[in-house]
């Protein structure tokens, strides 16, 4: 009896920690899903409407492009900086003064505020003024990421592999540090080419990091919002017009909440659910061990 | 196949090494013979480890020759020196089955896959592995695992030494001394130069048919583990291997003949000339000491119970000394005599037996 008395004071414990989650989490969420089945009218009258909003959301051809662009930009992203950063990681020095001038540098990109990293490549490959727009166009390639789709998703996704490879290479090299030396000398006891080590040592050691660097990279890249924003404002057109920026478009331009609300919902599930996907697929193997 | 031979090996970690602290080998020349069965013994940090990465091409030497037969390998890398180790902690492929981690050193090195089946499937056997080959080397115990390290050195005909650098450290304690006795059957059945790094006398004695003993950077004594046992060369070897070790007691020297106080000791090795020493010891096994009617007076201590016998703890002087009663024996309260067994009382100046 005491003893159960005693395990509910526990819940006392936790109050502090599931009151802040509740204020910075549930309510405002469950104020979303609270708007997602609602009508709103001026002077904040109310009308129920189902799921009308979900449906008009997953149907319109808008939201499928935003999404196909979001997904589009995601997987490019991640096919480059992922190999990239394990690529920088193997390449960095293990021991030495070098090693802390390396980690700095690469950490610095990851310092910077979002919006400032997003003005930055904006100014950086503005046709005539900016260094990279201007030595381009120098060099005779016709580009100009304001006006041209393609050039606004090539700058785009430079920009995004400039500010997050760091977090990649910072993470493979953390797992690549923590492989104890034996590892490499029984390797080259066993007479393992450099591709056999990275392949049967080095690789099978970074999954766990590895699977960290995916999942985050691909949170954040699906909830990118500042830095697109500030490098190309969803244009020229719609062309960079990203999941995030529609919403906000609708929510805010728009003031259509109860749409915003509905696609932010869908959002949410989407992120939720490729995630458990990413994440069910990578430590399958180890599970099956 | 090979004879090994160090040849004045030094080694000293720090770039410019001063005093002799620097040097983690001071000065060590060995010969393993082909196909034997070495043990490596001594305390953390006597630099066995290093002396065995040197062998193996992990270390280059500072100072001093790697031989394998007549051919200097010192700047030899290790891959190209055809040794096999296994390590502490187990290392295998974890993403392999255990047939591709013995497979592994086959295929880097271009065998035919009909051979390598063959060989797998032999050394497989020989492990007690044959169950296990299709299973994930991760999923093994950590025995399993070690056996897999060792298998890796054992499918390669080309190996000339194996080396295991105490490779029981994680392993359960009742798995251990199976382990154990399946690495001295499979010496016996392969014939591979094998040598064991270890602090932990019981592994090296009965693993070795040759004991390396280190202390500080040098080899103190190598021999059988008899040798070890019955004529330690070196008061260090006298207390690290044997349970409780060696006493080691001051005397001085008059005439020739040893004293401890005022009591003249027998010993086996009396000094043939003048003895230029700071210091003078005798060192006798509590195996080899015996309560007496007369003889060296001592107050007893301490008696505590091993199981078949006690272990008698006593004051002789200043010092400590500890001898083995049977279990029937009567301990004298306090007061009472000691013997040594002068075939087995040596004399030992500045640590070093006397000859």
């Amino acid at each position: 009896m005491d003893a159960r008395i005693e395990n509910q004071k526990g819940w006392l414990l936790v109050l502090p920690a599931l009151a802040l989650v509740a204020l910075n989490a549930v309510i405002p969420l469950m104020a979303v899903v609270n708007y997602s089945v609602q009508e709103t009218f001026s002077s904040n009258l109310f009308f129920f409407e189902g799921v009308k909003w979900f449906e008009q959301v997953l149907h319109s051809e808008r939201f499928h492009a935003a999404l196909a662009r979001q997904l589009a930009f995601c997987a490019i992203i991640l096919a480059i900086e992922v190999p990239l950063g394990v690529a920088i990681a193997l390449a960095m020095p293990r021991r030495g003064p070098w090693v802390s001038v390396c980690l700095v540098l690469m950490a610095l990109p990851l310092l910077i505020p979002w919006n400032v990293v997003g003005a930055m490549w904006n100014i950086f490959a503005l046709p005539d003024v900016g260094m990279l727009g201007r030595t381009l166009k120098n060099l005779g390639i016709d580009y100009n990421y304001t006006q041209q789709p393609l050039a606004a998703w090539a700058t785009m996704i430079a920009m995004d592999v400039w500010h997050w490879t760091s977090l990649v290479v910072l993470l493979a090299y953390a797992g690549l540090s923590a492989i104890p030396d034996a590892y490499y000398q029984a390797a080259r006891i066993d007479g393992a080419s450099s591709w056999a080590i990275f392949r049967y040592v080095q690789l099978p050691k970074m999954r766990r990091v590895l699977t960290i660097a995916v999942l985050l990279r691909f949170m954040d890249s699906f909830n990118i919002y500042t830095e697109v924003l500030a490098l190309t404002g969803g244009g020229p057109g719609n062309a960079t017009t990203l999941l995030s920026i529609d919403l906000v478009k609708i929510a805010l331009g728009q003031f259509d909440l109860g749409p915003a609300a509905a696609m932010s919902l869908i959002y949410f599930l989407i992120i939720l659910l490729l995630s458990w996907v990413f994440y069910t697929v990578i430590t399958r193997g180890e599970e099956a061990r | 196949m090979a004879t090994i031979t160090l040849d004045n090996v030094r080694h000293a970690y720090a770039a410019r090494p001063r005093g002799p602290e620097d040097w983690a080998l001071k000065g060590i020349d060995l010969v393993w013979a082909d196909g034997g069965a070495y043990a490596l013994l001594g305390p953390s940090g006597c630099g066995k480890t290093t002396l065995l990465n040197i062998i193996s091409g992990l270390v280059r030497p500072t100072e001093g020759r790697v031989l394998f037969d007549d051919a200097d390998l010192t700047d030899v890398p290790t891959d190209r020196r055809h040794i096999a180790q296994v390590f502490q902690f187990p290392v295998v492929y974890d993403t392999m089955t255990v047939h591709a981690n013995l497979a592994f050193p086959l295929r880097n090195r271009g065998v035919p896959p009909s051979e390598i089946e063959r060989t797998v499937r032999d050394i497989a056997r020989m492990l007690d592995l044959e169950g296990e080959l299709e299973r994930r080397a991760s999923r093994l115990t950590a025995d399993a695992k070690q056996k897999i390290s060792l298998g890796r050195g054992l499918v390669r005909s080309d190996v000339n030494v194996i080396m295991f650098d105490e490779p029981l450290t994680v392993i359960d304690p009742h798995v251990k001394w199976q382990l154990r006795s399946k690495l001295k059957e499979l010496h016996q059945r392969t014939r591979r130069t094998m040598i064991y790094v270890t602090h932990d006398q019981t592994e090296a004695l009965t693993f070795a048919d040759k004991v390396v003993v280190m202390h500080e950077g040098m080899v103190v004594q190598t021999g059988s583990p008899v040798e070890l046992f019955e004529r330690p060369r070196h008061t260090f070897v006298g207390h690290f291997i044997g349970s409780p070790g060696m006493n080691v007691l001051p005397c001085r020297l008059e005439n020739g003949a040893a004293y401890i106080g005022a009591e003249r000791v027998e010993i086996e090795n009396p000094p043939a000339r003048a003895l230029d020493a700071k210091r003078l010891e005798i060192g006798v096994r509590p195996e080899f000491v015996t309560l007496a009617e007369t003889g060296l007076p001592v107050g007893i201590v301490r008696v505590s119970d091993a199981g078949r016998y006690r272990i008698v703890e006593a004051r002789l002087g200043e010092s400590r000394i500890k001898l083995l009663a049977d279990d029937g024996a009567t301990i004298p309260a306090s007061k009472a005599f000691v013997r040594f067994d002068p075939a087995h009382s040596r004399l030992y100046a500045d640590d070093r037996l006397v000859e």
